[in-house]
């Protein structure tokens, strides 16, 4: 059963069917057969190595050419297809007309960087300090790809639990750009994250253009919660990475970035408890040794010391009150011993025994007396005896002064001049007066002098004086 | 110190930085300074367990084919487990 159409319903057909399939499509090619019309529409064709296509760009979507275009630039068309019915062709109405070719692209790049850094939104002021501790981690990313995997890995090995939130986009192509910015905005305007990461693998310029779009870095510049930006390789350099407030290298080290602070503040309680400990420590110590201080004074340490004097006092009146006692005790000792005595004294049989011992001496010394008196007596009436004595006496008495007599005998006899003249000796005496002469100062030359010898005298003349 | 938990991580960090503050500061008496170090030590265990402890969870949010947010009754982004095996199909 064949339908037999009209060309009018074929084309219908055709159309509606490419029309509402290709309504959004991108392609790439270079541009040749360009012709503007003075309507100001651009028809030209694109095409590739071995194919080609026709394209309109309307005088309104022209607008927005960055330069004007011509035949040989590289394009990617962005529109979608419409079938002209009259002439029974195709074409694609572009939309956007972005110039391809890496010079473009990097034109492009550098011209908005430039611009984006003079409004201040590269600048390190506005940069927000990453949280110390992300409850929960943000991710924008594309579910697929192997960011959030690396992430994940990452998180995984440095903590046993984390909160992450993924916020899957499309990194590339057509919508990217809008997705990507839709998705900071929703994390925030939801206050689902504290930290955000932000990014996709590395690619080309064109692979990594999503995050070029200044809707991605404003989307970036107005978030309130901080954006961790991990775009491409290390060498790749993205708008998103200048207005991110850090920049990661690669996404792995986007996560630990996100959780360095933890690592920190980790480390940062370790150090502060051992800072304390130390802190106490110290100053127990400290306390410690004030305490020993005390304990060693002598008072502590030795609390005899401090009843000791007391206790020396004690003593002291101990033995006082002992001495006192002892002396009274021997006083009363001594004045019993002595009442004792008196006692004994006037006791009758003593004083009996005494008058009694006193009598006996009595009556012996008047014996004794008796005995001497008459034998006394008795002595004087020996006449015998008193003769012998009497005799005794006179023989005494008569010897003595003949003794006496004899001595003065024989001392007259020693004291006679006449007795000296004996033995030698002679006496002058002067002729005329019969002086004697003692010196020779009584003599002058022939001065007639007698010399007196035992037997008799001689006359002499001095002849010489000799002195 | 009472053992009541603190409001918060931040307000937890903060105290403790105060404490440290206080003890570093030498004013502190040795009564006050034993104290203070119960509560710092209470603080740090309680951080480090917040540190440590937290539940691991990984969520996907969940979009409509316009990559628009699906919302719960509440109002608030609806989100599914997300795991390395189970990820959600989605066409670049």
């Amino acid at each position: 059963m064949e339908e037999i159409l009209s060309v009018s319903a074929l084309t219908a057909e055709i159309k509606k069917n490419l029309e509402s399939r290709f309504c959004a499509v991108q392609v790439k090619g270079e541009v040749s057969n360009l012709k503007e019309q003075t309507s100001g529409h651009f028809y030209f064709t694109l095409k590739d190595a071995s194919s080609q296509i026709s394209a309109v760009l309307f005088r309104g979507n022209a607008r927005d050419l960055s330069r004007p275009l011509k035949n040989g630039d590289q394009v990617i068309l962005r529109g979608e297809i419409n079938v002209y019915a009259p002439r029974g062709s195709y074409q694609i109405v572009v939309r956007k007309l972005d110039y391809l070719g890496m010079g473009e692209l990097l034109m492009q790049l550098h011209a908005r960087k430039a611009r984006l850094q003079t409004l201040g939104w590269f600048d390190s002021s506005r940069k927000k300090p990453l949280p110390k501790f992300p409850r929960t981690i943000g991710v924008v990313t594309s579910p697929t790809g192997s960011v959030i995997q690396d992430i994940l890995h990452i998180l995984g090995r440095r903590f046993s639990g984390f909160h992450l939130i993924l916020n899957p986009v499309k990194v590339q192509g057509e919508g990217a750009a809008d997705e990507i910015a839709s998705a900071i905005e929703q994390f925030n305007r939801y206050k689902l994250a504290d930290v955000l990461i932000v990014g996709r693998g590395g690619g080309s310029l064109e692979d990594l253009w999503a995050f070029n779009e200044e809707k991605v870095a404003a989307a970036i510049y107005h978030s309130q919660i901080p954006i961790i930006s991990a775009v491409g390789h290390e060498t790749d350099f993205s708008i998103a990475d200048f207005v991110a407030d850090v920049r990661a290298p690669t996404p792995s080290a986007a996560a630990e970035i996100a959780t360095s602070q933890m690592d920190q503040l980790r480390q940062y309680f370790a150090k502060s408890r051992d800072r304390l400990r130390g802190t106490v420590l110290t100053l127990l110590q400290h306390h410690k040794k004030e305490i020993e201080g005390f304990k060693r004074h002598p008072h502590l340490c030795t609390p005899l010391t401090l009843i000791e004097p007391h206790l020396q006092r004690v003593d002291d009146l101990r033995s006082d009150l002992n001495l006192s006692l002892m002396r009274n005790l021997q006083e009363k000792k001594l004045q019993l011993f002595a009442l004792q005595k008196q006692m004994i004294a006037v006791k009758p049989e003593n004083q009996i025994l005494l008058l009694k011992q006193k009598l006996s001496t009595l009556s012996r010394s008047l014996a004794a007396s008796i005995l001497q008196q008459s034998s006394a007596r008795k002595k004087i009436f020996d006449t015998h005896t008193l003769r012998k004595k009497i005799d005794q006496f006179f023989a005494e008495a008569l010897g003595q002064k003949n003794q006496k007599l004899q001595q003065l005998a024989s001392h007259l006899k020693s004291i006679d001049p006449k007795n000296l003249l004996t033995k030698g000796y002679c006496i002058l005496f002067q002729e005329k007066n019969d002086s004697v002469i003692l010196s020779t100062s009584e003599l002058k030359e022939l001065d007639k002098v007698r010399l007196q010898l035992q037997d008799g005298k001689a006359l002499l003349t001095v002849t010489g004086i000799e002195k | 110190m009472t053992t009541q938990t603190p409001p918060s991580f931040e307000a937890a960090y903060a105290r403790l930085e105060d404490i440290l503050e206080k003890m570093n500061s030498g004013k502190v008496s040795l009564e006050d300074s034993l104290k203070l170090y119960e509560e710092a030590d209470q603080l740090i265990s309680w951080c480090s367990k917040r540190l440590s402890q937290a539940e691991k969870k990984i969520e996907i949010l969940v979009k409509n084919r316009d990559a628009e947010l699906q919302q719960d009754a509440q109002g608030r982004p609806l989100s599914q487990p997300f795991g390395t095996t189970s990820s959600a199909p989605f066409a670049e």
